[in-house]
């Protein structure tokens, strides 16, 4: 691994996330959905953002672009805060910090033109109405769909069709930052390559930043650079895609890694991870994996790891980084 | 001796604007005692439908040609009544979204004794006796506790097996699940995976699962068919079928997923999608279906209609070219569209 993989640091932090956590109420209680989370996003670099369902990487992505109050920690961009957005107008230094969201049926009216819809972002940063039709003609032959597409109107598109659609109107805002939250969970296996293929294109060709926000694995293992493991409002791994994917270190990373199917006909059944994710209301104490981990040893009930430096990416595990398990790995 | 399930040339025509529409076209598979036999497609390949008929739950006007036989009963022309029993008892369903399987209002209890007190006859406390045993099979934790619990107190994954037991309730020989696992997380999906594997070694339950994703039918299928517009494309043993498939259409699917293979490939090798979308119902192109997105398509195969023919022991192909490499590499054909 000594060298084979890119140096992300060398290029500006476009995003970043210091001690963030997003809180919600829930019958007079405070959940902590999201609980000190630290992360960057480089100009040209893809960061996926895993983790299963609850565990916090959704309201970490909303955050981020500044969707969710921040209850903690500090979200930055280009250097200056992300304001969470109110009634007011959102700050225009924030225009080159978008986001695609996971539903495209949803995130785009349809009773509007697809060429109005994606002109929105080239008019909004001050442009004239017919330089916003030029431009969502031009964007819309970027993503892979007919200059035509213009003066047609969502419901004419496949869904595969439409993400890419809001993919073309994000771009309109010409970001130089955006956040996709699971955007091609919702779409079929052939389009999802397609989708999956023109956003890490996008990022390789023109320097954005991207910080997908995904539960499918392979698909963050296909796209991006860095991975970054969520569970229960932490992270508890990040590392450039290869480490993690092919050596992942925390116990949690292993067992999501391993519970990957593989299509290879050789009827393998992927492992199984005991036991549910616990409630975010009532989190176990100490490391919070500890009651499903299989390496779990007395310190673990007790002692809250922070991110250390094990095997080359940081990994919150305090077995792991112990020196006598730093000797084994 | 005929296996629990024999499909032969299964034809479902259901009403359109246009008329009737074959949505499944000429499709036999057979599904035996113990055993996992998985469809793979996409969205509108006629899959589901196909669990639709074995349970006779096919849309108003719809007609049905070919056989169906369960336990040597055609089930094509069994009466209402008849499907009525057979339903749950002897054939159950699991389906994608457990939140609409489930009852949110009546306790998990009502819910999975039901079928025993209904089809087996069981009196209130044998039944509660069996469905705490059964709620146990499936791991939920707290059996005894979780039968006054309602839908809505659970996670995705607990609702899945909550909807499995309810299926297996009246202890059925034959479960259809479709898309069991596709709204789950990969740690959940490996739980469901498992069990499905267990009942199959433990009770001989038959199973026919519906997925997209060749991951899970890698993992549990011992024979996988592949169908595309309603038509099969390719059947035959799991290893076979998907490490040296035969079809351009299997080899599509499977070059459209990421390869875990190569994840020591510093350049990391860009998703190769299958160009196109499928056909819509009624709108299926003359001769092999899947031509016109076909890199490997020759002039016959936009007017011949191509019929499985058995190209290995249990192995059916319907793709008379057969041009794909027989050692399972992935071929890249010159001037393949991008």
């Amino acid at each position: 691994m000594t060298g084979a993989t890119p140096v992300p640091a060398a290029e500006p932090t476009l995003l970043e996330l210091t001690g963030v956590a997003v809180e919600y109420g829930r019958r007079g209680a405070r959940v902590r959905a999201v609980d000190g989370v630290d992360l960057t996003v480089a100009a040209g670099e893809v960061v996926g953002l895993v983790g299963e369902s609850g565990c916090g990487k959704s309201s970490l992505g909303r955050a981020a672009v500044g969707l969710e109050p921040l209850a903690a920690g500090s979200a930055r961009f280009l250097g200056e805060p992300v304001t969470t957005i109110g009634r007011g107008a959102r700050p225009g230094r924030l225009r080159r910090l978008q986001m695609v969201f996971q539903d495209p049926y949803s995130s785009l009216n349809p009773r509007r033109t697809v060429g109005d819809l994606v002109a929105d972002g080239v008019t909004l940063g001050g442009g004239s109405r017919a330089e916003g039709r030029t431009r969502a003609a031009a964007l819309l032959e970027r993503v892979g769909l007919p200059a035509s597409a213009t003066g047609a109107y969502p419901h004419e598109f496949s869904g595969g069709q439409l993400q890419r659609i809001a993919i073309a109107r994000t771009l309109a805002a010409d970001p130089l930052c955006f956040v996709a939250d699971e955007p091609i969970s919702a779409l079929d296996a052939s389009a999802q390559a397609t989708v999956a293929n023109l956003l890490s294109g996008l990022v390789r060709d023109s320097g954005i930043g991207l910080l997908l926000v995904s539960h499918d694995l392979s698909v963050v293992r296909q796209v991006a650079d860095r991975v970054a493991v969520m569970y229960l409002g932490r992270v508890v791994e990040v590392g450039t895609t290869e480490q993690v994917w092919s050596r992942p270190q925390h116990p949690y990373t292993q067992a999501l890694v391993a519970a990957i199917p593989r299509p290879d006909g050789g009827g393998v059944l992927p492992a199984d991870l005991p036991g549910d994710v616990p409630d975010p209301a009532d989190p176990p104490s100490g490391c919070r994996f500890h009651p499903r981990c299989p390496i779990v040893e007395d310190s673990c009930r007790t002692t809250d790891p922070r991110p250390e430096t094990v095997a080359g990416r940081q990994v919150a595990c305090v077995v792991r980084a112990a020196p006598a398990a730093r000797a084994d790995a | 001796m005929e296996p629990l399930l024999r499909v032969e040339d299964l034809r479902v025509e259901l009403p359109t604007r246009r008329g009737l529409r074959p949505a499944v076209d000429g499709l036999s598979f057979d599904v035996a005692e113990g055993e996992i036999v998985g469809i793979a497609g996409e969205s509108g390949s006629g899959k589901t439908m196909t669990a639709m008929t074995l349970l006779g739950l096919l849309p108003h006007g719809a007609r049905t040609s070919g056989s169906a036989r369960f336990d040597g009963r055609e089930l094509l022309t069994l009466g209402r009544r008849q499907l009525r029993d057979l339903r749950g008892r002897q054939i159950a369903m699991v389906s994608q979204d457990p939140s609409t399987a489930l009852h949110p209002i009546l306790p998990v209890g009502t819910q999975v004794t039901e079928h025993m007190r209904h089809h087996l006859g069981l009196s209130k406390s044998a039944a509660r006796a069996e469905a705490v045993e059964l709620l146990a099979t499936v791991r939920i934790p707290d059996p005894e506790r979780a039968l006054g619990a309602y839908p809505g107190q659970f996670s995705g994954g607990m609702r899945q097996r909550i909807a499995i037991a309810v299926a297996l309730a009246a202890r059925p020989r034959l479960l259809l699940a479709d898309e069991p696992t596709t709204a789950l997380d990969v740690t959940v999906q490996a739980g469901i995976l498992r069990l499905l594997d267990r009942l199959r070694r433990e009770r001989g339950l038959a199973v026919l699962v519906i997925t997209h994703d060749l991951g899970v039918m890698s993992a549990v299928a011992d024979r996988v068919a592949v169908m595309y517009a309603g038509r099969l494309a390719e059947s035959g043993p799991r290893a076979q079928v998907l490490a040296t498939p035969r079809h351009p259409y299997t080899r599509g699917l499977l070059d459209a997923l990421p390869h875990p293979e190569a994840a020591d490939d510093p350049a990391r090798v860009a998703l190769r999608p299958i160009p196109g979308s499928p056909p819509s119902l009624g709108d299926v192109p003359a001769g092999c279906p899947f031509h016109p997105r076909c890199a490997f398509a020759v002039p016959a195969c936009a007017t011949d209609r191509p019929e499985p023919v058995p190209v290995a022991a249990g192995h059916l192909l319907a793709c008379p070219p057969d041009p794909l490499p027989r050692d399972g590499a992935a071929p890249v054909p010159e001037g393949a569209p991008a």
